[in-house]
């Protein structure tokens, strides 16, 4: 739509009127999109870092951006010190890292199953990992990497019993979706079942994985996620690039080069990481995936936008967690209530203007 | 499953249970309901984590036992087996009318969502408003199903009318994700409310006062007269309304009605035991395939087998992991997960 409403956008000095050949003309019709996608990124890069910015800097303490320089620095302020490495700084990179792997995931499931119903939270991925999570701490007393590899497991089972529900062609079926709800409920009994069996510290800290919450991050935490993030997003985003391929249908895809059922397979795995990754440690923030990828989509129509996602997802987490710190005065609620409260009213306006044939 | 490859022709029943009609004969299917109801009773006075000889329970239940200790146990058997029977037989039923009148394989308190908003009104009423008995618990729970149910239906109403099962089913997990925000809310900020509140979240029949079974006996009494009446209402809603209005239905009147009874029992048994998910769906399918899809005869087994499915789960929690025991509503949700998956795969049409 940007090719079409462009025309007249300034083109290159040199250009005629009328492009001379087909090669010209179909740079021209691609520089739009290109244009729009490259000013997309920038502004959400810009207001990812002064979100950042905000949530580390301006808090009840506020520190100064000098001062905050000094101290990550190496220097020593009374007070501003603790303040910035040990609770506002490391929930701002946890957000962003979190956030960045709930939103590509959300976008490249969406994408791949062509339905934005499709996202891992709503299918119930979020939920397989926070119920083998917590049952990992509280019943077996495990602590750091071996709750990653739990949640890791718990979403590869949900993955694999959901996906076996998929009908003809791949793409996320109403069952599909059934079939995750149900599994989501039967997932959340379980871990109030454990929310039960354990002692009321316990509980507390296990209640981060019934809603999602930044509030116990820790620097070892931020470590863990940042090198699957930074292993895991970059070969996601780099196999997303051939998803919008798959909506020609499998036959049609496989002519034109992309090896469907690999690349189905590595997206698939890919995603239930990310997503498992991310919930061990924050817990399953609610509608982040599901939230990031339309978003995505509507800023850049028709382009490949899981990374998009991904910064959508950030700006989300960070915000939603900046606004869930300060909101309600005296009160640190958890960031899953926030998105939640975001996300609950955009699925209900999904169902309400959903056209029939994705509900298939 | 082998009666429909014998009778093609039967036109599907638009709950998407099996075509056919009864199975099993009502007299013979309703002695073997008391049979299992009566056993199910009976485990769950016998058995629990204190192993107790059947002669002494039997003297406690009778009332002339002369050890306290086995009286304690044998009165709190009694009193969960008492609640059990109550809560069972109102999510039941309430199952029954939301997949009737929503003409929807899969309505059930707890998918739609009616769990979650009683369970929110509750939490917010324990600690905005200070309530503290089972009669204040009741009005919130109440309030929160009504309010949550009026929601799910009309968005459900708005959506597409092919993909109705689908958005129910979404709707109900919005509400409830929003629901759980809120709760979670109000939770994290109060650890005594958390306390408290956790055992009440996971539905459970054992440590609830059985005296508040009479405070919200005019709720549950009203909510099944209705509900049980609703037969005839619900076979002509599944014909579709209008052949419904052309058969002398008064369709809103009798939907109304259908509709107020599911919500008082969904919102009495949730005051009572907290949220115990899938019984709603798992006893009517369970008695659709014993019997048939007439809703008349659907209701009164369901009443039946509702108490029976609950009363058993409950005493497989009790002797699955002594000395401690499962919760009620996790058995419930464990044993009905499964069940939802099998039953949304055999839905037509998606």
């Amino acid at each position: 739509m940007t090719a079409a409403t462009r025309p007249t956008a300034p083109t290159a000095p040199t250009a005629p009127a009328a492009p001379r050949s087909t090669a010209d003309a179909l740079a021209a019709a691609r520089r739009g999109p290109r244009r729009r996608r490259a000013v997309v990124v920038g502004v959400l890069l810009v207001l990812l870092v002064a979100l950042v910015l905000v949530r580390a800097l301006l808090g009840d303490y506020r520190v100064s951006f000098v001062d905050a320089v000094r101290i990550i620095g190496g220097a020593e302020i009374p007070v501003a010190s603790f303040i910035l490495m040990e609770s506002t700084l490391p929930r701002a990179v946890m957000a962003v890292l979190c956030g960045a792997a709930f939103g590509a995931a959300g976008g490249a499931f969406q994408v791949m199953l062509r339905n934005p119903l499709a996202s891992p939270d709503i299918l119930g991925l979020t939920l397989g990992a926070s119920a083998a999570a917590v049952v990992s701490v509280v019943a077996l007393g495990l602590r750091g990497t071996p709750v990653t590899v739990a949640a890791l497991g718990g979403s590869v089972l949900v993955a694999l019993v959901i996906l076996s529900q998929a009908g003809g062609g791949g793409s996320a079926t109403g069952r599909m979706v059934l079939v995750g709800v149900a599994l989501a409920a039967g997932l959340s009994a379980v871990v109030h079942w454990m929310l039960v069996r354990s002692s009321i510290y316990q509980a507390q800290e296990a209640l981060v994985w019934l809603s999602g919450s930044l509030n116990s991050v820790t620097w070892t935490d931020i470590g863990r996620l940042l090198v699957l993030d930074a292993l895991l997003l970059p070969v996601l985003l780099a196999l997303s690039g051939r998803l919008p391929v798959l909506v020609l249908g499998d036959d049609l895809a496989a002519a034109l080069g992309v090896r469907v059922p690999a690349l189905r397979i590595g997206v698939t795995l890919l995603v239930v990481a990310l997503v498992a990754a991310a919930t061990a440690v924050v817990g399953p923030i609610a509608f982040v995936g599901f939230l990031s990828g339309p978003i995505a989509r509507r800023l850049v129509p028709g382009r490949p936008s899981v990374g998009i996602a991904a910064l959508v997802g950030a700006v989300v987490v960070v915000g939603a967690d900046h606004l869930s710190a300060y909101a309600v005065p005296d009160t640190a609620l958890p960031v899953g209530l926030v998105t939640g409260l975001l996300g609950a009213p955009v699925l209900l306006w999904m169902l309400r203007t959903r056209s029939t044939p994705e509900g298939r | 499953m082998t009666t429909t490859a014998t009778r093609p022709t039967r036109p599907a029943p638009l709950t998407g249970a099996r075509a056919g009609s009864a199975r099993v004969a009502m007299p013979v299917a309703v002695g073997g309901a008391v049979v299992v109801l009566a056993l199910a009773v009976g485990a769950s006075v016998l058995l629990g984590v204190q192993s107790l000889a059947p002669g002494a329970v039997l003297d406690a239940v009778v009332g002339s036992s002369a050890d306290a200790r086995t009286d304690a146990i044998v009165d709190s058997r009694v009193a969960r087996t008492l609640i059990g029977l109550v809560v069972g037989a109102a999510v039941a039923l309430s199952g029954v009318v939301l997949q009737g009148l929503t003409r929807n394989p899969i309505a059930e308190p707890s998918i739609l969502g009616l769990n979650s908003g009683a369970a929110l009104a509750v939490v917010l009423g324990i600690r905005f408003l200070g309530l503290d008995d089972v009669t204040g618990y009741v009005l919130a729970a109440i309030v929160g199903t009504v309010l949550v149910a009026a929601l799910v239906q009309s968005l459900t109403m708005l959506a597409p009318r092919s993909s109705a099962p689908v958005s129910m089913a979404l709707a109900g997990a919005a509400v409830m994700a929003l629901a759980q925000s809120l709760i979670g809310a109000v939770l994290v900020t109060d650890r005594g409310s958390l306390d408290s509140f956790r055992f009440w979240q996971v539905g459970s029949v054992a440590g609830r006062d059985a005296g508040g079974v009479l405070d919200i006996a005019p709720v549950l009494v009203l909510g099944a007269l209705l509900a049980l009446t609703a037969g005839p209402t619900l076979n002509a809603v599944a014909l579709g309304d209008d052949l419904a209005r052309g058969l002398g239905q008064r369709v809103v009147l009798h939907r109304g009605l259908a509709a107020g009874g599911a919500v008082l029992l969904a919102a009495g048994a949730t005051a009572l035991a907290g949220p115990i998910a899938f019984v709603g769906l798992v006893v009517p399918h369970l008695v659709r395939a014993l019997v048939g899809v007439d809703h008349r005869r659907v209701l009164v087994l369901s009443a039946l087998l509702g108490p029976a499915f609950v009363v058993l789960a409950d005493v497989v929690g009790r002797l699955v992991s002594p000395p401690s025991e499962i919760q009620v509503g996790i058995v419930c949700a464990v044993v009905g997960a499964p069940v939802l998956v099998l039953v949304v795969r055999r839905v037509r049409g998606m």
